[in-house]
């Protein structure tokens, strides 16, 4: 493992430097794309603590919704400082969570009975965010106080992208370091154990609601946090681009196509999607107003169609069977 | 206080809403029970079958009854493209990547036809008089297409009930390893599942075009309560999807007249997450 870890550093280590790399004149735009991979890739990753153990849920927008709502409210009507803002946009948020949590594990609700009840929550808090527009001012969106002063820590705001590019770097690992957490866990076996079949794990003495509560309110609180930061490092809240059922199938396509059940697969899809979204809207400019998004449609049919278990997680599981097969190994999770 | 006339006239309008929702409710249902892949674009196809009709009429100069019967075709083509590109290859796969396959599906036909006929709103103009009952103003417009959804909904159960290909289809979806045994085939039976889903989906398109305008996002409108319906009537179960659609509409209907149109639709999904806890396998299922 030293290689990769080598790697990793030195992965680490050229990221880090990105900002101070003399890009020339595209160098503010090449950081822009960049900081949404990381922040994209945190909110992947939060989703993917829930989506790896059978818990499939489409109505992570609904969390990330609170969580920059309820940031950037608190702080245009309240004066409330980012810092306690997102800290209380994450107890609602989780709270609420809990709230949809329980009677789904109390009343066994799996399966494509999950993803439908999750998007049904998705849409009652777009839905809602749209309806009350006095406060949130409905599907234009809102957009953030400015704080006066160009850079300001209190309020989080900031003149210099690069900044936010290290905020972002920070969250992004902060998010791995959570998903390394789960998988070296126990949690991470009964979790794996109730993902298959919730009877037996019952059986065994998994206690079951309590686990799937514990890993919904994880999944759910980091996710409010993503959106926080997404609001703040934007400056600019919608309900189409914060919420609903529009983002929340964009975050488990980019997890999907990245691979669910390897620690860097979210990262290694949101980075795809996003770096070919931006690459086709730049070819095209404003020639083929569509063109973009109908071949991004197009190549995740064929991505889902050919590469099942994503693209890094393909490559990880043929590393892994070429390295393994003298001593045998655990087979693979497809 | 609000004039009671508005609340009779909410009703009214729920149930014509009704009559094109269990419409769609019911194609999808059926594919769903039958193949077992829950096609999230499957409204998305009605936005085509719309832009299908529009174009025969307005460019090419077909009468609407025409047009309206090669929607019918065009749904039935659609849905047999989907299945043999999209469902074949993904048939054996996780529930989750076929959900995601469909997923990709929607992003490409809405912005395919955005980047085809952008995002402006297209609509027939079909002006026909407005009736009025009692004080009720009703559109005579979506009274025909109401009836129209009634009558293919009829078609629709003469046909998986009266005929051989209906039964073998409905002997699929209640046990999908026998109905090999008895000497049908299952993959033929799918094409036909896939190609009367889509013609529902047609016939929905149709009557939804003379009604209004369409623009790249129309179906993607209704596609979450869509699903809802269906699972409120119980997946597969054609009869509770129909009655179902009903009551969502209702709700819709009468909310948006008491409150505002989003809080009717909050009204509904809740009623609908509620209920899920309450009954998972739909309002009309036996408890086991």
């Amino acid at each position: 493992m030293s290689a990769a870890r080598l790697l990793g550093s030195a992965g680490l280590v050229a990221l880090a430097l990105v900002p101070l790399l003399p890009l020339g004149p595209a160098q503010e735009y090449i950081w822009h794309v960049i900081i949404q991979i990381f922040l994209w890739s945190f909110v992947g990753n939060a989703w993917s603590l829930m989506g790896r153990f059978g818990l499939v849920s489409l109505g992570h927008g609904a969390f990330l919704g609170m969580g920059a709502y309820a940031t950037v409210l608190l702080w245009n009507f309240y004066g409330m400082t980012p810092w306690a803002g997102a800290g209380l946009a994450i107890v609602i948020t989780v709270a609420f969570a809990l709230v949809v949590a329980y009677p789904c594990s109390r009343f066994q609700v799996v399966g494509h009975y999950f993803g439908l009840v999750t998007l049904a929550v998705g849409e009652v808090i777009r839905l809602l965010i749209v309806a009350e527009r006095d406060w949130t001012g409905g599907s234009l969106g809102v957009t953030l106080k400015t704080g006066g002063a160009a850079s300001d820590w209190w309020t989080l705001q900031f003149a210099d992208k690069r900044v936010f590019y290290y905020v972002g770097l920070a969250a992004w690992l902060f998010g791995l370091w959570v998903w390394w957490r789960v998988d070296r866990s126990m949690a991470r076996s009964a979790m794996e154990a109730i993902g298959e079949d919730e009877t037996a794990a019952a059986s065994v003495g998994i206690r079951v609601a309590r686990f799937k509560m514990a890993i919904t309110a994880l999944s759910a609180g980091l996710t409010a946090l993503g959106g926080a930061l997404l609001a703040l490092y934007l400056a600019y809240a919608n309900p189409d681009s914060l919420a609903g059922i529009g983002v929340s199938l964009r975050i488990v396509f980019a997890v999907v196509l990245g691979g669910m059940y390897a620690l860097l697969g979210p990262f290694v899809g949101t980075a795809l999607t996003i770096a070919l979204s931006e690459y086709l809207r730049i070819y095209f400019g404003i020639k083929l107003i569509g063109i973009a998004e109908t071949i991004y449609g197009l190549l995740l049919i064929v991505f889902i169609i050919f590469l099942p278990a994503g693209i890094y997680g393909s490559i990880a599981q043929a590393v892994r069977r070429r390295l393994t097969r003298p001593s045998g190994g655990l087979p693979a999770r497809a | 206080m609000l004039d009671p006339i508005f609340l009779l006239e909410a009703v009214v309008n729920g149930i014509l809403l009704g009559g094109i929702l269990a419409l769609l409710a019911l194609g999808l249902n059926l594919i769903f029970g039958v193949i077992d892949i829950v096609w999230i674009a499957y409204v998305d196809l009605v936005t085509l079958c719309m832009y299908g009709v529009y174009f025969l009429v307005s460019l090419y100069g077909w009468p609407l009854w025409l047009a309206g019967l090669a929607g019918i075709g065009i749904g039935a083509l659609l849905g047999v493209l989907v299945h043999l590109l999209i469902i074949t290859p993904i048939l054996a796969s996780p529930p989750i990547n076929q959900l995601l396959a469909t997923g990709g599906l929607l992003f490409f036909i809405q912005s395919a036809a955005t980047l085809l006929w952008s995002t402006d709103h297209r609509s027939l103009r079909v002006s026909l008089p407005t009736l009025e009952v009692g004080g009720i103003f009703i559109s005579f417009t979506r009274l025909l297409a109401f009836g129209l959804a009634i009558l293919a909904m009829v078609a629709l159960y003469l046909f998986l009930t009266r005929t051989y290909t209906g039964t073998a289809i409905r002997a699929v979806s209640q046990d999908r390893e026998a109905i090999a045994l008895m000497g049908a085939r299952p993959q033929r039976l799918y094409l036909v599942t896939s190609a009367v889903g889509g013609a529902m989906a047609g016939v929905a398109g149709a009557l939804l075009i003379i009604q209004y305008a369409v623009h790249p996002y129309f179906g993607g409108a209704f596609g979450p309560l869509t699903f809802m319906i269906c699972v409120l009537g119980g997946l597969g179960n054609m009869v509770g999807a129909f009655a179902a659609a009903f009551i969502m509409a209702q709700v819709i209907s009468v909310g948006g007249v008491l409150v505002s149109t989003e809080m009717g639709y909050v009204i509904a999904f809740v009623i609908f997450i509620v209920l899920m806890f309450v009954r998972p396998g739909g309002i009309f299922a036996r408890r086991a």
